[in-house]
């Protein structure tokens, strides 16, 4: 590999890692400080994807679609918290596992019975439409670079409201200690609320915002929720931060893994997971 | 990881129970008519292939319609089950309509895995097997039967005339690129035979991991390989992001791309623009233009309001096969040599042009080459002129 190779498979990575990051990071949020393992997040991704393609086809902008889906994604957390997860929190954790399961199950008919089988592709939006060139045969599609922005937008975001913020404080503490934030007279229903319908609403972000890049189609959001998975526990259940460098090392590693052993291209982000867990058993930033 | 495996065999077990319990429903309201002949069909209705298990199941239909919905002058009726693509199901779906429900043919599947599975079961229980899609080679080749016949086509047929067709348009050095699994596989090694014999040299073969989509490494290596064009197989969704951001990398001016006819079949629209231009070899094509495909395809659309594609030809073939056996045996299916002798000789009319049984039972067809136009498969010229699978392995070949 020559150089130019090398930077451009680094730059492929990080582009990877922060899509990733994005995903993941509602998937940690709920999972760390709720206790919830939501199985459907997947699926949530895959509606996002879905509403893209929807809301791109009558508008005909995917900016709109970004205005329209997130709050639709928002109410879809809240209802699903409200209605279902929280007659749920006394309750064993299998009970969860069973309702979000359920939840694919009806978020994918729902999805099949509302747009059909077929694959569909959303076009770029005009104003990114174009690329870059990188090399004499190589160039990168400026949409990719502005889907990174805006994930590292969102990093950052998060950062500064989990760390600076009121809000934020109550969250790494609830993570730290329910019982504690509770008896501190915190209302934890309503922080719950607010989390699960976040993390539901970066999961349909990330499907949106994946849509034009990726093609939309019936269970998409299976290869990431397994993928997310592996993020949330690289990086540590409930950090955002594990979830960030979680998401960095599988973009690098599944950008030059496959291309130096391609042999082991299938296994090689488990194996990275295994090797992680066996070092530190609770993720990196647990 | 472990949790998502388990729950996910659960779901299946209760999709499954409902199904077997809506079958059982449907088995007990049509029960009345007399002895009609019974066709299981074993497709995906959900999922990521539920619009294949569809289309091939309109074909089918429309076939058997178009001869007053009999087969051999008896009345028809079809037990359905979603094969959901799963092949760790495939076992005990077809168990379900061999030994359940005693049919007398079975038309499935669509995915290799399941038909893996489904031809194990036909060679031990002798079931009369139809497969209108999975094309893994090895179906007409080494575990090839008298029972079991293949309206579709092999992997080994897509890819194989490429190679030539290739070389003629001048491309020496090509590398190659499909998922990590047998269809895709075999695809890629299909190709490298063509192109090697007519002279060329494949300079990197790339397999990416199944079903994954993330394909941008791959691409920044091929560009730094710099080859005279690339050979891809990828389908369904994998094939639209595939498409997209080979164009989207802005590699498909320099490197041309040339690929299985599935790469763009049933795609085109997700495509879009990114898919213009490319190159690639299949059993059928759009603007045929035979008086055949022509009403095929009308009645198709006046029949389900929907474009046909190949899969509904597959289909459709399938139940041509049916019609024209059966009248050959008058509806008797107890003679089950005589049966398989008619199965063996029926000559089809099919819209992708005629064809006839290998003695692997593997179709003897044209392939076309087509480039993508305006959204559509336009056929350049053909590819291979009756080609037959080389059937490597086939006890039935001597």
């Amino acid at each position: 590999m020559d150089l130019a190779t090398i930077l451009i498979q680094l730059l492929n990575s990080v582009q990877y890692g922060l899509l990733l990051f994005l995903i993941s990071s509602g998937l940690t949020l709920v999972f760390g400080i709720m206790g919830v393992i939501n199985l459907a997040h997947g699926a949530m991704y895959m509606i996002g994807a879905y509403l893209a393609y929807a809301f791109v086809e009558w508008t005909g902008s995917l900016g709109v679609a970004i205005l329209l889906g997130i709050p639709v994604m928002l109410i879809v957390g809240i209802v699903i918290e409200r209605f279902l997860i929280d007659s749920l929190y006394s309750r064993d954790h299998l009970f969860q596992v069973l309702l979000t399961f359920g939840l694919i199950l009806i978020l994918n008919d729902i999805q099949s019975i509302l747009w059909g089988n077929d694959t569909h592709g959303v076009p770029i939006p005009d104003m990114l439409n174009g690329s870059i060139s990188l090399t004499d045969n190589m160039s990168y599609p400026v949409y990719r670079l502005a889907v990174s922005v805006v994930c590292l937008a969102l990093a950052i975001g998060m950062y500064w409201v989990i760390q600076k913020t009121r809000l934020g404080m109550t969250i790494r503490a609830g993570a730290s200690n329910r019982e504690m934030v509770e008896s501190l007279g915190i209302n934890v229903r309503t922080l719950f609320t607010i989390i699960f319908a976040a993390g539901v609403a970066l999961a349909g972000l990330g499907g949106i915002l994946s849509a034009p890049l990726s093609s939309v189609y019936p269970g998409m959001g299976d290869n990431v929720l397994i993928i997310c998975l592996v993020v949330v526990v690289i990086g540590g259940i409930g950090s955002i931060k594990g979830a960030f460098w979680g998401a960095m090392m599988i973009g690098l590693v599944s950008t030059f893994g496959p291309v130096l052993i391609p042999s082991l291209s299938s296994v090689m982000v488990y194996l990275v997971m295994a090797l992680v867990l066996l070092v530190k058993p609770r993720g990196l930033f647990a | 990881m472990k949790l998502t495996m388990k729950t996910k065999s659960f779901s299946h077990s209760i999709r499954q129970s409902a199904l077997a319990g809506a079958m059982a429903l449907l088995v007990a309201g049509t029960a009345q008519a007399a002895d009609p002949v019974k066709v299981g069909v074993m497709l995906p209705y959900t999922g990521t292939y539920g619009a294949l298990g569809e289309a091939i199941t309109n074909g089918m239909q429309l076939a058997i319609e178009e001869n007053g919905d009999k087969l051999g002058g008896r009345d028809v009726e079809y037990v359905t089950v979603d094969s959901e693509a799963n092949p760790g199901k495939a076992p005990q779906n077809m168990n379900r309509l061999i030994s359940g429900e005693n049919v007398d043919f079975v038309v499935g599947p669509v995915h290799s895995g399941v038909a893996m599975g489904m031809i194990k079961m036909a060679r031990q229980e002798g079931a009369i097997t139809i497969i209108p899609n999975a094309g893994l080679n090895a179906a007409t080749r080494q575990f090839c039967a008298p029972n079991i016949f293949r309206t579709s086509f092999s992997a080994w047929q897509t890819a194989y005339p490429m190679g030539k067709m290739a070389y003629e348009r001048g491309y020496r050095k090509i590398a190659t690129i499909a998922w990590n699994y047998s269809f895709g596989k075999e695809s890629l090694e299909a190709f490298e035979e063509g192109f090697k014999a007519a002279g060329g040299e494949v300079v990197k073969q790339i397999l990416t991991p199944f079903p994954k989509v993330e394909f941008q490494a791959y691409l920044t290596e091929i560009a730094s390989l710099k080859p005279d064009a690339v050979f891809a197989f990828y389908a369904g969704g994998g094939a639209v992001k595939f498409v997209k951001d080979y164009n989207a990398a802005g590699l498909k001016k320099s490197i041309p791309l040339l690929g299985s006819g599935f790469m763009t079949d049933g795609t085109l629209t997700a495509q879009g623009e990114a898919a213009e231009g490319v190159l690639t070899t299949l059993h059928y094509a759009d603007k045929l233009d035979n008086p055949k495909d022509n009403a095929f395809r009308k009645a198709y659309m006046d029949a389900y309001g929907k474009e046909a594609d190949i899969y509904a030809v597959q289909g459709y073939d399938a139940g041509q096969m049916l019609v024209q056996a059966m009248d050959v045996v008058k509806g008797n299916t107890k003679d089950r040599d005589a049966l398989i002798a008619a199965l063996e000789n029926v000559k089809i009319d099919s819209p992708r042009g005629p064809w006839h049984f290998s003695k692997a039972h593997n179709p003897v067809q044209n392939m076309y080459l087509r480039e993508v136009k305006n959204g559509q498969n336009v056929v350049v010229e053909v590819a291979a002129k009756g080609l037959e699978d080389p059937a490597t392995g086939c006890s039935m070949m001597k």
